[in-house]
Parts: structure tokens; C-alpha cells; sequence
């Protein structure tokens, strides 16, 4: 089966969205199919995150034109825990620190919280310990990580891992990795990367948010999408990211204007 | 009016009083000096500075008595409260020991109770002077009808170098209606030793009552004293306690103060630095709804150099509950090279919850380092957005943060066992099934 012939999972068209007064997401296209991997590379507030927030239902956004169809429903009209339900999961840029969930616990209620949605077995303390300890050995993170509080005190890389611990969890449709690599140092980075690799099949998508060309020599994209001004200005294959580490951002923006 | 208001409350405290007996030494003359203060004082209202925020004057309507015969109980009933491993478990029921509830295992030679008609077991008398000398009652009406009536005092005493590794114990259960108890702890501890002690104030109805309690800490040099304290009292129920605690060179004082229960509750916590380089952490929470209030008034006191004191003071507020904090630090002239940390944070789950929180700060010296921050708010919604990305439903993820909140003070105290046990109150209080 080509790429082309297989099922879309998300299709945005025409997707606006503001802050505030903040019009931030100016008219963004942008189709996944099941199976392929995307990279979206642009400067820094060009609404990368934003973008990844609207579509995981963040309430400070407010949408002002344009719709999201993820595996044929209204993405946008769901609820941000129905959209993780449905199998769309944001890896955070910056994930949020909580004192006093223990991260097992958090662990549990994110994994039973999607096993119910989907109709299966939600697992006790115990059953779940054993489950969660075998996924990160696939991230190679300490069993201690499990005491600790939510995400608090983590390092950089640390809570990184943490989100893919819970992508390989939660087993979702479509992942978007928002600057999942940055601050992870190389071997940091190898482990990440095959760690995504590994949940990665023909049923599943990943988009990847990074400034950096060298997680795509782990990850490789289908396509590559420069975004710049709320726009996504250029899309090309894995190439034009290697171009892009070369040349910056300047002369898509002067070809575009 | 008020002034009769006043003292017809006060005289109802004191009623049923137990005359002198053969009270060792100067306990007599102590408990007459607290009689006459308690006379001459009238009970606050909300026009004195100090309790703007919590009017008591439902306590002053109430007819109290001193207590009748109380609910039968044996240990069966009293199983959830117990803690395992403790030194020593001390249990008054409706202000009186009971020996058949308590145990002294560990803790017997250090432990006792000192009663108006004689002491169970002889008490060094200077350990009994430190009665009324750190919990002063010249000012205070509450104080002064508590230290009048001392008719039952837990006297713990852990002499130079002493070490107990559990807690010792003291459950403080309430059966009856419409009475007050005077609750009175002494701790001395001596240089070089080592204590927790751990005061638990229970009921077994839900009716009101009042609690007036009185804990007398003497920290010696170099000792260490954790005290962990947990109110709570029926939601119709009035406590008012004091703590009042002195710190000898580089003692070290550390409590956690967990108030739940209670209509309404005060809580005086006075920690006096009487050494060089003494040093006190002070932990609160108070997690309340419905119609009560809870007002933590605590005052460091850093009277001399090199003290260190850090406190956190939590309240979750919801209902039409309402949260009071005030926290005084007093950094005397020449207590040089203090360095303290305050702060106050605080959780409103409703519009109607109300919360009062002052840092009051009075520096003297010069080279020092005083933080404090306050902060009143509610959920982070990046946090509360963050839980619901992974599939927890909004409601769920709220309660979640909710139980976050307070375990984390909850997760301070040194007890595995009493941490478990209010991790296990909070999820409830929250209403979180999935986590149980
Ligand atoms: N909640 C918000 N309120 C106001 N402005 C916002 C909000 N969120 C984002 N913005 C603004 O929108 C713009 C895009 O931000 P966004 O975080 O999406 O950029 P980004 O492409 O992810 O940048 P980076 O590469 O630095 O992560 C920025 O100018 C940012 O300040
Ligand atoms: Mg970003």
C-alpha cells in the first residue's frame, strides 16, 4: 500500500486561531495519512505550538475560521480529553510540573482514562507497575521515576522523556512531538528517537515540531513544512530540511512575499 | 452587653473547674494566678486586630458544660485513629486519660500524666516548672481558663540525650455535645534529644463542641522536636488551641499542622528562639468547605542570632468556607545573619470561598534574609490542560490538582504511616475513586 492510498487521520483546512486579540494561526492546510511521519521547522513564534495546542484543545485559543478532521470526526469540536481519548496525543513543549501526583499514579489515570474510552481493561496499582516498567526500558529511564512528582524537578531531558513514556502508554493515532528533542543530549536523543520509532506502524502518524535537522536523521519525515507568520509557507520533502539548516529561514521568506 | 456576653462565656469555661487537690508543688499557686487572670480578661471579638477575620461569637452563645460521662468506648473504636509503631499512645477521651485505651510501651518512662489529685508518677519538679512558663496567659483569655483548670496534664519528658524513634501518640477523641475540654501537653526535651509528638483531636458525633487546647514545647540544645498536629473536630465543633514553643542553641522545632474539622478553628502556634542558631520549620494545611473557617495566627519570634525558620502555609478553601492566615516574623536587634522564608498559598474552588492571608514582617537587624510570598488563586489551567490532554476528564483532572495541593504538605510529615492516612482523607475530600 502506498502512503497516497492510505486512510487520511487528520485533515486541517483553512485552521485560524487567536489569543486573546492575538491573531496567531492564519489559514493552515495540512493533510496526515496513517503510516507517515511530518516535520513542521520554522522560526521561533511562528505558531508551531500553537498550532499543536489548538488542535489538542487548549482553551486560551479560540478558533476563528477553518476546520480539523481527525479519523473522520470534528476534532474541534471535542472536548481536549476527548481528542486524547480519540487517540490524539501532544507531546508538551514545555511539560507542566505538579507537586504531589506521584508520576505512577498520573501514569495510571492517563492509561486507565484511554483503556475505558477504548473499551478495555483498566489495570490495578500493581498490574499497571509491572506494565509501566517495561515501557521505559524502551526510554531507558530509571524505575525512581515513578516515586517522584509529576514532571517536578526534572531536567530538561528528563521530561521529555517522561512524554514519550506516556505516548508509548497511551498508544495514540497521531502524535505531535512538540520539540521533543530539545535539550536532550545525543545518546538522549538516540533513545527518544527509537523510542518513537518503535510505536511507530502502518495505523499511526507522528508529526514532529523541531528546529533541529539532526532528529530527522533518526526520524525520517515523509514531509517537511516550513511555518512562518501563522501560515505554513512551504512544504517539501526531507531534503528541504537540510537546506533549511543550511540556509535559515530567510529566503522562504522573501520567496514567499 | 458584650462585656456580660463575655464574661458569662468565660464563666461557663470555667465551671466545674476541679478544686485543689495534692497538684505537686507550684501547680496550685499557678492554677490560682490563672484563675485571676481569667477573671480579669474579657474573650475577643472581631474588633481586636488579631481576630478581624474570625468572629467567634457563635462559640459565646453556645451553653457549654464541663463533660458528663462520656460514649463508652474501647480500643475497637478508636482502630482507624491508631498509628502503628508509636513509643507511646496517650488516649483522654472527653478531657480524661484512659489507661485502658493507651499504651506505653517504649515511651513509659518518658511519658505521664500529672492530675490535680496527684501525678501517676513522680516528676522531676523543675520539669514541672516549665508548666505556664512558655505558654503565657497574661493576655490571653484561653489560655488562662486552660492553665486554671490543669486537671489532667501529659507530661513527656525525654531527658539529656534521649532518642524515641516512633511518635508518641496523644488522641484527643470527643463523645459528648455541648461541652469543653482543656487539653494540656507539656514536652521538655532535654539537650541532645529526640521526639515526635504527635496530637490528633477526633470525634465520634457531629454536634457542636468546644476544644481548648494548650501545648507546651521546651526544645533543649541541640534536641529535635517534630510535632505533627491534626484537627479534626465535627464540622459543628469550636477548637481553639495554642502552641507554644521555645528553642534552646540549635534545637530544632519542626511541625505540621493539619487542620480538616472544626465549625470554627483557631490556631496560635508561638515558636521563641531561646539559643543561638535554633531553627524551626513550620507546615500548615487547611482544607476546609461548607461554612467553616480555619485561622492559623503563627509568630517566630528570632530573639537572637543565626536562626533559620521556613515555613509553608497551604489553604484549599471551597464552599463558602473561609481561610485565614496570618504570619508574624519578629527578627529582634541582634539577631544578626537570620535567614527565614515564609510563604502562604492558597487554592479557592468556589466564588463564595474567602481567604485572608498577611505576611507581617518586623525586622530589627540588619543582616538578614527574610523571603515571603503569598499567593491566592485557583487551579493553573496550563496544569489543568495538561491532565486533560491525557485523557482525564476536566472534573477529574481538577480534583487531581486539588489532591496535589495539599499532599504536598501532607507528604512533609515524618510519618509514613499518618501520611498515608491523610493522602487517603484527601482523596476522598476531593472525591477521586480513580486513585483509591
Ligand atoms: N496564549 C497566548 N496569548 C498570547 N499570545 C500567545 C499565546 N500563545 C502564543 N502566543 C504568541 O503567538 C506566537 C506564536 O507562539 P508559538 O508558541 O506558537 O510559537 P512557536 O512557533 O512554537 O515558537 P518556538 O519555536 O519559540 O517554540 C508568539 O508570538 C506568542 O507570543
Ligand atoms: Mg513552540
Amino acid at each position: 500500500m502506498t502512503k497516497e492510498e492510505a486512510p487520511v487521520l487528520l485533515e486541517v483546512r483553512g485552521l485560524a486561531a487567536k489569543a486573546g486579540s492575538a491573531q496567531i494561526l492564519k489559514g493552515i492546510d495540512f493533510t496526515v495519512r496513517a503510516g507517515e511521519v511530518h516535520a513542521i521547522m520554522g522560526p521561533n513564534g511562528s505558531g508551531k505550538s500553537t498550532l499543536s495546542k489548538v488542535l489538542a484543545g487548549h482553551p486560551a485559543y479560540e478558533v476563528t475560521a477553518g476546520t480539523a478532521r481527525f479519523d473522520g470526526q470534528d476534532l474541534l469540536a471535542m472536548a481536549a480529553e476527548d481528542r486524547a481519548r480519540a487517540g490524539f496525543f501532544l507531546s508538551f513543549q514545555y511539560p507542566v510540573e505538579v507537586p504531589g501526583v506521584a508520576n505512577a499514579q498520573f501514569l495510571r489515570l492517563a492509561y486507565n482514562s484511554i483503556q475505558g474510552a477504548r473499551g478495555r481493561d483498566e489495570l490495578d496499582p500493581l498490574e499497571f507497575d509491572d506494565y509501566v516498567r517495561e515501557k521505559m526500558k524502551l526510554l531507558e529511564m530509571a524505575p525512581a521515576f515513578l516515586d517522584r512528582s509529576l514532571n517536578t524537578g526534572f531536567s530538561g531531558g528528563e521530561k521529555k522523556r517522561n512524554e514519550i513514556l506516556q505516548m508509548a502508554l497511551l498508544e495514540p493515532r497521531l502524535a505531535f512531538l512538540d520539540e521533543t528533542d530539545s535539550g536532550l543530549d545525543i545518546d538522549a536523543l538516540r533513545v527518544v528517537a527509537n523510542g518513537v520509532n518503535t510505536l511507530r506502524n502502518d495505523d499511526n502518524a507522528v508529526v514532529l515540531v523541531t528546529h533541529y535537522q539532526r532528529l530527522l536523521n533518526y526520524i525520517v519525515p515523509d514531509y517537511v513544512h516550513v511555518m512562518d507568520g501563522g501560515r505554513l509557507v512551504k512544504t517539501g520533502g526531507k531534503e528541504l530540511a537540510i537546506e533549511l539548516e543550511a540556509r535559515g529561514y530567510d529566503w522562504i521568506q522573501k520567496s514567499a512575499a | 452587653m458584650e462585656e456580660q456576653l463575655s464574661r458569662a462565656f468565660l464563666d461557663s469555661l470555667l465551671s466545674g473547674r476541679p478544686g485543689s487537690g495534692n497538684e505537686p508543688g507550684g501547680l496550685k499557686a499557678l492554677r490560682a494566678r490563672a484563675l485571676e487572670r481569667a477573671n480579669a480578661l474579657s474573650v475577643p471579638t472581631t474588633r481586636h486586630e488579631d481576630w478581624r477575620f474570625t468572629d467567634l461569637s457563635p462559640l459565646y452563645r453556645l451553653s457549654l458544660n464541663a463533660p458528663g460521662t462520656s460514649v463508652p468506648l474501647t480500643v475497637a473504636d478508636i482502630t482507624q485513629h491508631l498509628v502503628p509503631g508509636v513509643a507511646a499512645r496517650c488516649v483522654f477521651v472527653d478531657g480524661h486519660y484512659r489507661d485502658d485505651l493507651s499504651e506505653n510501651g517504649l515511651g513509659t518512662e518518658f511519658v505521664t500524666v500529672v492530675r490535680t489529685g496527684g501525678e501517676d508518677r513522680k516528676v522531676e519538679p523543675d520539669v514541672l516548672d516549665e508548666i505556664g512558663r512558655i505558654a503565657t496567659f497574661d493576655e490571653d483569655p484561653f489560655v488562662a481558663v486552660n492553665t486554671a483548670w490543669l486537671s489532667e496534664v501529659l507530661v513527656i519528658h525525654l531527658p539529656r540525650g534521649a532518642c524515641l524513634t516512633g511518635p508518641v501518640h496523644c488522641l484527643f477523641v470527643n463523645t459528648q455535645a455541648d461541652v469543653v475540654t482543656h487539653p494540656r501537653v507539656l514536652l521538655v526535651a532535654e539537650s541532645g534529644s529526640d521526639v515526635t509528638l504527635l496530637e490528633d483531636f477526633v470525634t465520634v458525633h457531629d454536634r457542636a463542641y468546644c476544644v481548648n487546647a494548650v501545648s507546651e514545647i521546651a526544645v533543649g540544645a541541640n534536641a529535635r522536636v517534630r510535632h505533627i498536629r491534626l484537627q479534626r473536630e465535627s464540622r459543628s465543633a469550636f477548637h481553639v488551641a495554642t502552641g507554644a514553643v521555645a528553642v534552646a542553641r540549635d534545637g530544632r522545632y519542626e511541625s505540621n499542622a493539619i487542620a480538616t474539622g472544626a465549625r470554627i478553628s483557631r490556631h496560635n502556634l508561638h515558636v521563641r528562639q531561646d539559643g543561638e542558631g535554633a531553627h524551626f520549620s513550620l507546615d500548615g494545611l487547611a482544607m476546609i468547605a461548607g461554612r467553616q473557617l480555619a485561622d492559623t495566627h503563627s509568630f517566630v519570634d528570632h530573639a537572637l542570632a543565626h536562626g533559620t525558620s521556613r515555613q509553608l502555609h497551604k489553604c484549599v478553601v471551597s464552599g463558602g468556607a473561609h481561610g485565614v492566615f496570618n504570619g508574624r516574623i519578629l527578627v529582634r536587634p541582634g539577631a544578626q545573619l537570620t535567614d527565614s522564608s515564609q510563604e502562604s498559598r492558597n487554592l479557592l474552588l468556589s466564588g463564595k470561598a474567602q481567604i485572608d492571608t498577611k505576611p507581617q514582617l518586623e525586622i530589627f537587624a540588619d543582616d538578614v534574609k527574610c523571603a515571603h510570598g503569598a499567593a491566592v488563586g485557583q487551579l493553573e489551567p496550563e496544569e489543568v490542560f495538561y491532565l486533560r490532554s491525557r485523557g482525564l476528564p476536566e472534573s477529574l483532572a481538577r480534583s487531581v490538582l486539588t489532591y496535589a495541593f495539599a499532599a504536598d504538605v501532607v507528604d512533609r510529615i515524618p510519618v509514613p504511616s499518618v501520611v498515608d492516612h491523610l493522602r487517603a482523607m484527601i482523596l476522598e475530600r476531593t472525591g477521586i475513586q480513580e486513585l483509591a
